[in-house]
């Protein structure tokens, strides 16, 4: 059974409310949220495997962190989508801006369309997939997880990146300092396969490079004081 | 004449280059590397100690000490928040992180704060078990790592404190060195064992006070709008960032000044950025005057509180509580001179200590080391943490009784007049001796 619920005339305390209530409750519970209108923290805090599908697009902060839910943006989406989420399933049909996935402990964010800059931002076990291209500054400082993009990504790629794999399909228009070009081994190859899978996406795996941090700044040395 | 009886002049040390200064000089010739430390500024400032209080006269009658009442129980967050903080007394615990501090010792600030009736605050890695389970109020922070950010602590927590910046770095983000990155400590923050921990300067999915709007709006949506938002700032420009905060939706802002410590960072930006705790209160104060939110967003102060002088003073001058950290610490153990030998063998001395970030504190509060951290009984911390809160409340009281309030949120600056020029203009307070508040009346 799925219950509609309309933000024309239920406030987004409302609406937030019943999604939240959900904790607990079966897997097969399905709500549909219709005139979002562009609101901000639409769909955050969720914290049971039910579904939520928004048709049309929303503001900052939508399915904030997320855990467990399986949420599906019909339209595009602000700043700051999925930021935290610890797990379930985020899939944004349009394009992402801002920050999108950021600092993300867990689960899986696709966006079907592009994502602007800082894509991935300080992510700490999330996986991203963009079909798109990303904007500059993305995975800046990300420490865990996965970032796939199947388009180009934009300037200083991987900045002070720590422990996070990024697999781009396009161009990178520049590196940030301490990312470097990796080896893709066919552990990699499973990996990628096995992301674009979840995310149903269609790509040869074999066709992504791979980035990783050089950990060269993993600890202060004073040499290195002009990376910075 | 001899050239032995020639009267000669005495060697004279300069005073703008010290002993300290060249000390410093050679320590950076020799490594290339800018000195890190822990604590807040070390210099002489313009502090409490340059006010006073009057007391009572002929025009305003006391209370009697022991006899009367002179309450101290303060509510943060009546703004918003549909369960505001109730404390028993205007004191908090500041923010201070597991990581930075061991285990036990964030349980003993927990145990101190729970028993004095008051809150502690979570800070950089996240909520350990042993501080939610022995602390009755805990506040979370919501840093810019984000590390160990989780919506179940979010939930659990009693208020959430958003930290724009600290007055020991406005600006400036924080380094957790390898040395301190045991196992337990890197799974909080999802990061491998032994690197070092950038925390970052500012917030990663927001800037400026429009989107701050928005985080608060998210955050408050995720924890029901139960929950009293804080906003920490540094002493950087107290009036426009209470008025930004206020703006943004906060519930209370939390103001510190540059005496307010930090775990780590530069000497040269502990000393030298942002402005004095005396001279930030006030014009946080008239911002919320003017903006008609004083006393309906509470202001904490923090940065310097020692004594129930201090809270007093900060309470006249318009701070609805104070946060102490340093002074906490202290209480628990930290720079106690009965480790003074081995403070030595570290090349400084008790009360000095301050190379925190090192993890090898012996006095077990600053270290991840298990035989350092095995020193702090918590328990026993605590009481003394408690003890420590009590007497500064009473000492608070006290003052108040002195001056005729039957409440410490009575003090006013008509209570005060300040020992220095500096002082009477940072606090608004006349010149003892004299009518004048530099600044005021166009002179």
């Amino acid at each position: 059974m799925t219950t509609m619920l309309d933000l024309n005339e239920t406030p987004l305390r409302d609406v937030n409310a019943a999604l939240q209530a959900t904790a607990g409750m079966q897997p097969n519970t399905a709500f549909e949220i219709v005139n979002p209108r562009g609101s901000h923290a639409l769909a955050v805090g969720l914290n049971a495997p039910i579904s939520v599908r928004i048709k049309g697009s929303t503001g900052y902060y939508c399915a904030g962190m997320n855990q467990h839910a399986n949420v599906i943006v019909q339209g595009s989406v602000g700043p700051g989508v999925a930021e935290n989420m610890m797990s379930g399933t985020v899939v944004v049909e349009g394009d992402a801006s801002q920050y999108a996935g950021a600092t993300g402990h867990g689960g899986l964010l696709v966006v079907r369309g592009n994502a602007s800059s800082r894509c991935g931002i300080s992510m700490k076990g999330i996986d991203i997939v963009v079909q798109g291209s990303i904007g500059h500054m993305s995975a800046f400082m990300a420490q865990k997880g996965n970032l796939v993009v199947l388009g180009d990504a934009g300037d200083a790629l991987g900045d002070s990146l720590y422990e996070a794999r990024l697999f781009v399909r396009g161009s990178v228009a520049s590196l940030g300092t301490d990312c470097v070009e990796k080896e893709m081994l066919p552990e990699h190859v499973d990996l990628l396969r096995d992301l674009l899978a979840r995310a149903e996406v269609e790509a040869d795996p074999s066709e992504f490079r791979r980035y990783g941090s050089a950990r060269t700044l993993y600890n202060f040395h004073i040499d290195n004081a002009q990376a910075y | 004449m001899k050239d032995n009886d020639t009267p000669r002049t005495l060697p004279r040390q300069s005073a703008t280059f010290t002993r300290e200064v060249n000390a410093e000089i050679r320590r950076a010739a020799a490594t290339g590397i800018y000195d890190i430390r822990g604590g807040g500024a070390k210099r002489r400032v313009p502090h409490f100690d340059d006010l006073l209080f009057l007391g009572a006269s002929i025009s305003r009658y006391p209370l009697e000490g022991y006899r009367e009442r002179c309450d101290t129980a303060v509510t943060l967050g009546t703004r918003f928040a549909a369960k505001p903080l109730e404390l028993a007394i205007p004191i908090t615990i500041a923010g201070m992180s597991f990581g930075s501090l061991s285990g036990p010792a964030k349980e003993a600030l927990g145990r101190g704060a729970t028993l004095a009736g008051t809150s502690t605050t979570t800070g950089d890695g996240g909520m350990t078990e042993e501080e939610r389970g022995h602390s009755e109020k805990l506040v979370y922070q919501y840093l810019p790592s984000r590390y160990g950010m989780n919506p179940d602590d979010l939930r659990r927590a009693d208020a959430i404190e958003i930290v724009v910046g600290q007055g020991a770095k406005p600006g400036g983000g924080g380094m957790l060195l390898g040395q301190k990155i045991t196992d337990r400590v890197a799974g909080m923050r999802d990061l491998p064992v032994g690197i070092d921990q950038r925390s970052a300067c500012r917030h990663p999915d927001w800037t400026g006070p429009d989107d701050l709007e928005i985080k608060i709006l998210e955050l408050r949506e995720i924890t029901g709008w139960e929950k009293p938002i804080y906003i920490k700032i540094g002493g950087a420009r107290p009036y426009y960032d209470t008025a930004l905060a206020v703006k943004a939706g906060a519930d209370v802002v939390v103001l510190d000044g540059m005496q307010g410590g930090t775990a780590a960072t530069q000497d040269v930006f502990i000393e030298h950025v942002g402005q004095p705790t005396l001279a930030c209160i006030r014009p946080a104060v008239r911002a919320l005057q003017e903006l008609g939110m004083h006393r309906k967003v509470q202001l904490v102060v923090s940065g310097g509180i020692r004594t129930g002088a201090d809270v007093a003073k900060a309470l006249a001058l318009g701070a609805d509580a104070v946060s102490i950290g340093t002074a906490a610490l202290i209480a628990l153990g930290d720079n106690d001179p009965r480790w003074e030998a081995e403070y030595n063998e570290l090349g400084t001395t008790a009360g000095a200590y301050d190379d925190w970030h090192e993890g090898r504190d012996p006095a077990g509060i600053t270290t991840q080391d298990p035989s350092l951290m095995a020193r702090l009984d918590p328990v026993a911390a605590g009481r003394r943490l408690r003890n420590y809160l009590n007497v500064l409340t009473l000492e608070a009281q006290t003052i108040a009784r002195a001056c005729g309030k039957s409440h410490v949120h009575n003090l006013e600056p008509e209570d005060l007049c300040a020992l220095t020029v500096e002082a009477a203009a940072m606090a608004g307070v006349p010149l003892a001796g004299t009518d004048w508040i530099p600044g005021r009346g166009g002179y």
